[in-house]
């Protein structure tokens, strides 16, 4: 039993680090978008182009890491589109995000019927548990850069909204409009660029998916990913840090479904399998309701007011 | 404010209505033309890629309304969408973005086929049994909105992210009860509930081919337009949406408004779902998740979450699917073909949302008329 | 019989929806009738899965003259699927309606093959009952167990220690199937073999696919096989984990150079070839058209380097000896409760195997 709860122990950390990379990166990209005042629903769209142009760029290139730069731009574009129409007088920002994420996902779908069969080349990872001698902690140790590059990323971005200009200005323009407007800042380009910034974080989690883990390109690769890492962000309370270990919290209960029936443990799979989203619900309820929460909710955000 | 409302008193009764048509002609003609804006910018897609717009659009007419058969396809597909498109415009007046729509459509659909399962082994007539699944599908859909909204209002917990979550669990329940306890020994490859029977099956309305969903969810639609702008709780919850904290000055059940636009959504849905089972599969299992609580999303917000609005809304959504079948088959194109021009549409008509009050030909002349 | 006034009703139907296209009362009866086939799939059409399989094999009929071949994709199991057929017959004339999809069967092939009786309905799943269902529907389906099983030997005999995992997604009879055929042939050459399953709930989930390989590798397995939709990602995690792979709906050789054993593939073709063979000679097509190896409704995957020269050897035996009919459940058979589950040999096309909901005694999993 102590091996099966190991086992399944080792899992949820594997789990942790494959799963979580695309959930990091689109929920840092929200983070950024709603820490300046403006939420976009529409980070699916991003993942979903993200990943199927990477893939595409990658087996026409060969080279994985052009794809996934070609993937952050393709969610750049979404992002900066999204930035742009709701820097319009009138328009809801919440309805423009899911406009996104169903042209993002209908470009994705229809440009990328040609790339489902064929093989491209995958992103390599870093074997870091070589030394464990147990096989499978080893591949639960074994970690794509991006892994890394998200954590720096979190920790970065929450060091600059403390400590640099360009931060305090992010987060002025989502707490109070009136005042960074009273600063002398344009609300709207610190929006819009905030945005497409965030779209190219989420552009990048695509790629994360289709070059290395689960790895291919199809259309059910995604399957609500984005939209559950936008979610994140709120439970997250809009910080960095605080969104990395919720993405690796996500992950680690996605891995309790499978590594359960792996040991044994096999009735009731369905609600093993929907863990990640009963733990987060119970999570919210338990944490929700504190001052906390409402007092890190950027002040100009419209799921807030 | 003040001024405009005193003018009001002495404006002759022909000027008010001038401004009422104003606003009227404004609400079809940006809508209209954003429409076709799209259509145009989606043609030049199709030109870049190669495809023949006049003959995709010919299409669109042939497969949505060129014939009676499409009418009544495109109206049969529009059936469900009416239902989960109330099902968020509802909350969304009062400021709640739910889009838990799908869960509740699922689960109010699995209760009214579990309900049904004795009643139908026990004999009870149709006429009793289905009032019986409608009623547990739309307590069942409403309970699990409502309780999101609850979640809301009692603990502060964000709906947007309650009610995605909730309709993940909302699916593992049915599958869990599906292909378990609930399971029909006979439905081996596909697991589902015991078939209530051709005897209980709602048919279609008479002299079509569409069902009696379609009929509910327009009088629905209809109820729900008159009780969110002609009483006073819906002036309740429009204001709550509006401004909550000035409406909970005014001393309004903030909470309790919340909840019961929350059940109300859960009810239409947990309708969509029953009317899936009793018209549709004749049973609960898998096939209820068909997305049908996601497009009503897309379909409220292009109907300004307007009930009224979501029926043309719904029709259009269920044309575009109807004529999706035929442009894949005569022009060879994917289907995600109608998602490309869903998103287009969908991004030009919240763009044309900044036109309201540009154009001249809308407003009232301010001062000339007003005396 | 009824036949004349089933006719004029259709007449009756077709006029009134204002469209003559399908007013040839007699279906297929006369041999110049040209044929407009319509087939729906219920994913996308290159899933490189189950519906890939069904195009390509549907392909190869567009060069038969006198065919046309409409599709649809993404046509989900609700009235949708009765409404994209419905709009193949009445916009596009289709008289031969293919429905790849288990689901559709039941209510929808049967309603509308009721309210449309001169057109012939097809569907891929063994449910057509020729006592209560319409005349003018029929089932056509290959049963892939014997190729899974097939797998079972060659995995037996190229896994070291004979722990192969299976990668499942719903506990449904076509699948179980699958998981105790793969155990029977690795049985039949490793008596210690066992077959561990996971089941991941939905048939196309590449994240929870991905994991659950690795959940298997991580238990020991040391050849992953399965039944989902679209096996890419199963076999690409399981041959970067380093363990042998074989295969399921199409080829995924070129996926997994090292470990690559071999797979189990259907030959819709076969099927298909076999309609518009009869609908040329101007005949109905069989209403009910099942089999395997005996009647080359199948196909292994060409062995790849995964396999030994043993596994070859014994997988070619067991291929001749299913051609010859060889039942795959031969009793005694326990399942893995304990019950007894298989008291003689049952023939390969047995309905008593059609409603199978066990797993047999050697199977880790349960279908709860």
């Amino acid at each position: 039993m102590d091996n099966a709860v190991l086992t399944v122990l080792i899992a949820m950390l594997g789990g942790a680090i494959r799963v979580s990379t695309p959930f990091m990166f689109v929920a840092l990209g929200e983070t950024l978008t709603e820490k300046s005042g403006r939420i976009n629903l529409g980070l699916e769209g991003n993942l979903v182009l993200g990943a199927m142009v990477a893939y595409a760029t990658s087996y026409l290139t060969g080279s994985p890491w052009l794809g996934v730069l070609a993937a952050g731009m393709s969610g750049l574009f979404l992002g900066a589109l999204h930035g742009y129409i709701c820097k319009l007088p009138k328009v809801n920002d919440i309805a423009v995000g899911i406009a996104m994420m169903s042209f993002g996902t209908g470009l994705a779908f229809f440009f990328g019927k040609p790339f489902i069969q064929p093989q491209a080349p995958k992103l390599d990872s870093i074997p870091l548990g070589d030394w464990t001698g147990n096989p499978a902690l080893a591949q639960a140790l074994q970690v794509n850069p991006l892994f890394f590059v998200g954590i720096f990323l979190a920790v970065a971005m929450s060091w600059a909204f403390r400590n640099t200009k360009w931060g305090l200005i992010v987060r002025m323009t989502g707490d109070s409009a009136a005042s960074a407007k009273a600063m002398g800042v344009s609300v709207d380009l610190v929006r819009f660029l905030a945005t497409a910034a965030g779209g190219f974080l989420a552009g990048i989690g695509g790629a994360f998916l289709s070059l290395y883990y689960p790895g291919i390109w199809n259309q059910g690769l995604s399957s609500g990913q984005g939209l559950m890492a936008v979610a994140l962000v709120i439970f997250a309370r809009w910080d960095p840090i605080r969104a990395i270990f919720a993405a690796l919290f996500f992950g680690a209960a996605g891995a309790i479904g499978p590594a359960l029936q792996a040991v044994g443990i096999t009735s009731g799979y369905y609600f093993f399998n929907a863990a990640p989203y009963i733990l987060t619900l119970v999570i919210m309820i338990i944490s929700a309701g504190s001052k906390a929460s409402a007092r890190d909710a950027p002040g100009e955000l419209s799921i807030t007011k | 404010m003040t001024v405009q409302a005193a003018d009001n008193a002495v404006v002759p009764v022909e000027k008010t209505g001038n401004l009422q048509f104003l606003r009227f002609a404004e609400s079809i003609a940006i809508p209209v033309g954003a429409i076709i804006a799209s259509a145009l910018l989606f043609a030049v897609f199709l030109l870049l890629i190669g495809k023949d717009p006049i003959q995709f659009y010919a299409l669109v007419w042939t497969g949505g309304f060129g014939s009676s058969f499409s009418i009544q396809n495109s109206l049969q597909r529009a059936a469900p969408l009416i239902l989960t498109g109330l099902a968020f415009a509802i909350p969304a007046r009062i400021g709640l973005t739910m889009i838990g729509g799908e869960g509740a459509l699922v689960l109010g659909g699995f209760a009214s086929a579990a309900i049904a399962i004795p009643l139908v082994s026990g004999g009870v007539p149709p006429l009793v049994t289905l009032p019986v699944m409608a009623a547990t599908g739309i307590i069942t859909g409403g309970l699990w909105v409502g309780f999101t909204g609850w979640l809301k209002y009692a603990r502060g917990v964000n709906e947007t992210i309650a009610s995605l979550l909730m309709s993940y669990i909302a699916i593992a329940i049915m599958n869990f009860f599906v292909e378990g306890a609930l399971r029909d020994p006979a439905s081996a490859n596909k697991p589902s509930t015991m078939p209530i029977g051709d005897a209980y099956r709602i048919g279609s309305i008479p002299g079509t081919d569409v069902h009696w969903g379609l009929a509910a969810g327009i009088v629905l639609a209809i109820v729900l337009w008159v009780l969110m702008s002609r009483t006073t709780f819906g002036f309740a919850a429009r204001m709550t949406g509006g401004n909550l904290r000035a409406a909970r000055a005014q001393g309004l059940p903030v909470g309790w408004l919340m909840v019961i636009c929350c059940m109300i959504a859960g009810g239409c849905a947990g309708l969509a779902g029953f009317f899936e089972v009793a018209v549709i599969h004749g049973q609960a299992n898998a096939s209820l998740v068909a997305g049908y609580g996601f497009t009503g999303i897309l379909v409220a917000f292009l109907a300004r979450q307007n009930p009224i609005a979501v029926i043309p809304v719904a029709i259009l959504f269920g044309a575009l699917a109807a004529a999706g079948g035929v442009i894949q088959r005569r022009m060879d194109m994917p289907d995600a073909t109608i998602l490309v021009l869903q998103g287009m549409l969908f991004v030009v008509l919240l763009v044309s949302d900044t036109l309201y009050g540009r154009f001249k030909i809308f407003q009232v002349k301010a001062t000339g008329d007003r005396t | 019989m009824t036949f004349s006034s089933i006719s004029r009703r259709s007449l009756l139907r077709v006029g009134a929806a204002g469209l003559a296209a399908t007013a040839l009362p007699f279906g297929f009866a006369r041999a110049q009738t040209n044929v407009v086939l319509g087939i729906v799939y219920v994913g996308p059409k290159d899933d490189f899965g189950w519906n890939q399989a069904h195009a390509v094999s549907v392909a190869s009929l567009k060069a038969v003259s006198g065919i046309t071949v409409v599709e649809e994709e993404n046509v989900p199991e609700t009235d949708a699927v009765s409404k994209s057929m419905e709009s193949m017959i009445n916009l596009d004339g289709a008289n031969l309606i293919l429905a790849t999809s288990f689901g559709y069967y039941s209510p929808f092939v049967v309603e509308l093959a009721k309210k449309y009786p001169d057109v012939t309905f097809r569907h891929a799943a063994p449910l057509w009952n020729k006592d209560a269902d319409p005349q003018n529907a029929g089932s056509y389906f290959p049963y892939l167990n014997q190729a899974h099983y097939v797998n079972g030997v060659a995995a037996g005999l190229s896994s070291p220690t004979g722990k192969i995992g299976f990668v499942a997604a719903k506990p449904i009879p076509s699948v179980l199937s699958n998981i105790n055929s793969v155990l029977l042939g690795a049985r039949s050459v490793n008596p210690n073999a066992t077959v561990q399953v996971i089941f991941t709930g939905e048939w196309s989930l590449p994240v929870r696919e991905a994991e659950a390989t690795n959940a298997l590798v991580d238990a020991g397995c040391d050849v992953i096989t399965c039944h989902v939709d679209s096996p890419k990602v199963v076999i690409e995690t399981a041959e970067g984990r380093g363990v042998k792979t074989c295969g399921h709906n199409a080829s995924q050789a070129p996926l997994a150079p090292k470990g690559f054993i071999t797979g189990a593939e259907y030959k819709w073709e076969t099927i298909y070839k076999t309609y518009a063979d009869a609908i040329a000679a101007g005949q109905t097509p069989p209403n009910f058209l099942v089999g395997g190896y005996n009647n080359d409704m199948l196909r292994n995957t060409p062995y790849g380097a995964g396999a030994t020269p043993e596994a070859i050897k014994a997988a070619d035996a067991a291929i001749e000896a299913l051609k010859g009919g060889a039942p795959i459940y031969k009793g005694m058979l326990k399942d893995n409760a304990g019950n007894v589950v298989v008291d003689k040999d049952y023939d390969n096309y047995d309905p008593y195997l059609d409603g199978m909901n066990w797993l047999l005694e050697g199977v880790q999993g349960s279908i709860t």
